[in-house]
């Protein structure tokens, strides 16, 4: 077995550190918004939760179409690992939105635009997870994998724009708001860095999953390999 | 032009015409063995259309359509109907290849493996147009409602080249996997929800007869729609039908 690499290990310390700090930050740093009160705190991490779980399909498809380029299964590891992240940081993102939900929309629940593609994103996720395990083939397997994160990729955004023609009530708060939404608010300065850091912070709790996910592949595939030789 | 290119160019278009098929001839070729296949059997048409009637038939029991309400919901039953018809349609045009090798036989071909797609796109949206132009009159008739719009029609050839651009091509994955016909929907939908819903908006306001300002948003959508991902799936096509 290889030794875990010390970047690793520098890199998964970075991250305990900054989730600890920011989490610091939300809590003690970020004053309390005037009309929301505490619930707005949720704010921080559900943002950055949402942004992890765009951010790792966009990866996907990127390593989806690298692999289908050059063929590399060390891509087609990238792409998988990316979309299981994904699915989980896409899945926080929508609890966490639930829970600031209920006291400020008063529903757990609306089918708004960023709502409805978070939904579909996750369903993507599950569908390309569901496509995987009905393959044998390591190769077909990763192929189609790369051609569906890639359909998925492009008509995510489509997916928004087309929800987003009705009216949204979903706060915009960063860019120019709609005067209708609910539960709108501005940030002051230290609320700005709070939500930095925690965006920054989220980030880094990515890349170190992704290195883990992409390690423990290589690893479950040397442990087939051994297997194949023992039995053999 | 002097004897010589003239010569070059009848040889070339000899070619064209009796050795190796052009593009257009290989496009043709699958579609015609495909409507001929059908116009034989007649597996695929019927099924399909008696289970978009069987749709229709559920929705007007589960919906208890009143004549107000039926004009606001007609889009979305008329949608969810075609949606759902056509899975039958793509998996079962895909599996026909499938089954008894006739997709690797296809592949042989000396022809570009984009035509082959093509092919089995056109293919598959002559049958959602044939089910269509059958269930629109069927659907007036039995809730006396007038579809005869032509703004209808548009909508219905743009939402219909949007599904069958991404259906075939995820129908060609679906039937190489374990889990196959179950798969297809699973895969399809969450990915033509742009089209689904630019279809049903547009065909509800061509209903309505509201004013082409508040239609074009969503025709634009449906046509970038068609064209983003008939471009895709050309591109990528090659990689889901490689052995």
């Amino acid at each position: 077995m290889e030794p875990k690499p010390r970047l690793l290990t520098i890199l998964d310390t970075i991250t305990a550190v900054l989730l600890v700090a920011a989490t610091a930050m939300v809590f003690f740093y970020a004053p309390t918004e005037a009309v929301m009160g505490d619930v707005q705190r949720v704010f921080y991490f559900h943002v950055a939760a949402g942004w992890v779980g765009m951010l790792s399909f966009g990866v996907a498809a990127v390593a989806g179409i690298i692999y289908l380029i050059r063929s590399d299964r060390t891509w087609d590891i990238v792409g998988l690992s990316a979309v299981e992240i994904g699915l989980a940081f896409a899945f926080i993102n929508i609890v966490t939105g639930s829970i600031w939900a209920r006291p400020i929309w008063n529903t757990w629940w609306t089918w708004d635009p960023r709502l409805t593609t978070a939904t579909v994103m996750e369903l993507i996720y599950a569908a390309y997870l569901m496509l995987r395990a009905g393959i044998e083939d390591p190769d077909r397997r990763a192929r189609f994998g790369a051609v569906y994160a890639i359909l998925g990729f492009v008509s995510v955004p489509l997916t928004f724009f087309s929800a987003r023609l009705f009216r949204t009530i979903h706060p915009t708060v960063i860019g120019t708001g709609d005067p209708s939404s609910q539960g709108q608010f501005d940030m002051t300065p230290r609320m700005l860095q709070t939500f930095l850091f925690s965006l920054l912070t989220f980030t880094f709790i990515f890349a170190d999953l992704l290195w883990h996910r992409i390690r423990l592949s290589r690893f479950s595939e040397k442990v087939e390999q051994l297997k194949l030789k023992t039995l053999s | 032009m002097n004897s010589e290119t003239q010569l070059a160019a009848g040889e070339r278009r000899a070619r064209t015409t009796h050795g190796q098929p052009s593009f257009l001839g290989a496009v043709w070729a699958v579609v015609w063995k495909d409507l001929a296949a059908e116009l034989r059997s007649r597996e695929l048409l019927s099924a399909m259309l008696v289970f978009a009637l069987l749709v229709i038939l559920i929705f007007n029991f589960a919906l208890e359509l009143a004549v107000q309400e039926r004009r606001a919901v007609t889009s979305g039953v008329l949608w969810v109907t075609f949606a759902f018809a056509g899975t039958l349609g793509l998996n079962r045009s895909m599996a026909i290849e499938k089954d008894r090798g006739c997709l690797d036989g296809l592949l042989l071909a000396p022809v570009d493996r984009s035509a082959i797609y093509f092919g089995k796109a056109i293919g598959n949206l002559i049958f959602m147009f044939i089910v269509e132009l059958i269930v629109l009159p069927v659907y007036s008739l039995l809730y006396n409602v007038n579809l005869f719009v032509p703004g209808l029609l548009l909508v219905t050839v743009l939402g219909s080249v949007g599904y069958t651009a991404v259906g075939t091509l995820l129908a060609s994955m679906a039937v190489q996997t374990r889990t196959r016909d179950v798969l297809l929907p699973i895969l399809l939908f969450p990915i033509i929800i742009p089209v689904i819903l630019g279809a049903v908006k547009s065909s509800g306001f061509f209903l309505e007869g509201r004013e082409m300002a508040d239609i074009w948003p969503w025709l634009n959508l449906l046509i970038v729609y068609d064209v983003i991902f008939t471009a895709i799936a050309f591109m990528v096509f090659d990689y889901v039908v490689e052995e």
